[in-house]
């Protein structure tokens, strides 16, 4: 058990150090989030009263389009030097690798959304102060939901033609359930109501999450063989 | 493996059952009393929906079983069946359409049965693309029963999130809580459409399975040892 948790926290060192190093995910992401603001606005137009109820699905798809960004390319940095030969040479359970590189994503990602939330405060004039204990609940939940199948579903495209096009097409459908909860109960805590009222929707995403994760657990292995 | 003549004896019952419920649409069961001649369209409708729920549940069962044992024809039957039920998703989807106008006066809502069924459709439409992109048989396989198994099992998650997703926002005002009773011959007709449409998939499924076979052959037969 603790050698598992060592190659876990291995894997996860490893891609955390790669990326404080090159900066190459984290950097253009936070510039991408702000962007989609910014798209955001010029597509909605300046209605205060419309602004304000699409917020939560604006905030969520935001997240959910850098994640595709960002989890897409986890696994492509294995592709060069033959990396991938060394992780499928790795000794023992190979869900230790899975693990690792979730929680990796998990770190890098929540970094961007975090990043990603104080701007939507910022320019959207949207008090988070009182949907701070809130989003410290779904904020989470709901990275992890996306990052599980996501990185999934990253090992499995980044081995297969077209992946840009790809990945997206594979992960958005399956991640419906995810945006739904998410945006649901990012409206309860954005509008200071407190979050039991969004009771049914957290139970839901830790479902999910745990479903997830527990394929992934299963099933990266198969994907891993390469 | 089915032999040819059972197959075609298959076939032909397919052909007499979907006759049988044909007539039985139009002959035997009486027009419906708000609704008129339209309601018929229920004996497509409702038969497709559960083929494809069957040949969904057929591909978790082929994805499992080519991750548990390797076995090339597990695969075969995911592949075969994640065709026809994305094609039998779309008979719903497109008869529920040309229902829903002269009855709901629109060609779509976002109804949460509607809308669950939209993302089966785009789920297993990825897996397909997933089946398109990658050519080595057996890295196919693998990639394809990983998303299969994550998609079967997103299937409940679906459910729940979308119909929860309704409920919040409006009541169902159309499909209501309670099942009308439905009368004997309407339910007659529905049962032998629904055992002509399972035969027709069973056909259909063990034909596709069929060409699968020859397709591999004719590449080389690379994984005859299997």
């Amino acid at each position: 058990m603790t050698a598992y948790a060592r190659r876990v926290g291995i894997v996860l060192w490893k891609d955390l150090l790669v990326e404080r190093r090159s900066k190459e995910s984290l950097n253009a992401l936070f510039f991408f989030g702000l962007l989609l603001l910014f798209l955001f606005q010029f597509s909605l137009g300046p209605d205060r009263a419309r602004l304000e109820s699409a917020l939560p699905g604006m905030l969520w798809l935001g997240f959910v389009l850098a994640g595709l960004l960002g989890l897409g390319r986890s696994f492509l940095a294995e592709r060069e030097n033959d990396c991938w030969e060394g992780l499928v040479l790795t000794a023992g359970d190979k869900s230790a690798i899975y693990l690792g590189k979730l929680a990796a994503n998990v770190c890098v990602m929540g970094a961007v959304e975090l990043v990603i939330l104080v701007l939507f405060g910022l320019f959207f004039d949207v008090d988070l102060g009182r949907a701070a204990a809130g989003l410290a609940v779904i904020l989470p939940l709901g990275t992890l939901g996306l990052a599980a199948v996501g990185t999934l579903f990253a090992a499995v495209t980044a081995q297969v033609r077209a992946r840009e096009l790809l990945f997206p097409v594979l992960l958005l459908p399956v991640q419906v359930p995810v945006l739904l909860a998410t945006v649901s109960a990012t409206q309860v805590a954005l509008a200071g109501q407190p979050l039991g009222d969004a009771g049914p929707w957290l139970r839901l995403l830790a479902g999910a999450d745990l479903v997830y994760l527990i394929i992934g657990l299963l099933t990266f292995e198969f994907v891993l063989e390469g | 493996m089915a032999r040819p003549v059972v197959i075609r004896a298959l076939g032909w019952l397919a052909v007499l059952a979907l006759l049988a419920g044909l007539g039985m649409a139009f002959g035997y069961a009486p027009r419906e009393a708000i609704q008129g001649n339209v309601q018929r369209i229920m004996y497509v409708h409702v038969p497709a929906v559960l083929t494809a729920y069957l040949a969904f549940g057929l591909v978790l069962v082929g994805s499992v079983g080519y991750l548990a044992t390797s076995r090339v024809g597990w695969d075969r039957l995911a592949a075969s069946a994640a065709e026809l039920g994305v094609l039998f998703t779309g008979i719903t989807i497109a008869s529920g359409s040309i229902w829903g106008k002269p009855t709901w006066g629109t060609w779509w809502t976002w109804d949460a049965r509607l809308t669950s069924t939209a993302i089966l459709f785009l789920v297993y439409v990825g897996y397909l693309l997933l089946r398109g992109l990658v050519d080595e048989p057996e890295r196919r396989g693998r990639f394809a029963a990983v998303v299969g198994i994550v998609g079967a099992a997103n299937i409940p998650i679906v459910h729940f999130s979308v119909k929860w997703w309704r409920a919040l926002h409006q009541p169902s005002t159309i499909l209501g809580p309670e099942p009308s009773p439905i009368a004997a011959p309407i339910a007659a007709a529905l049962l032998v459409n629904w055992v002509a449409f399972t035969l027709l998939f069973a056909y259909l499924l063990a034909r596709r399975i069929e060409i699968a076979r020859l397709e591999e052959a004719v590449m080389g037969g690379a994984l005859r040892a299997r």
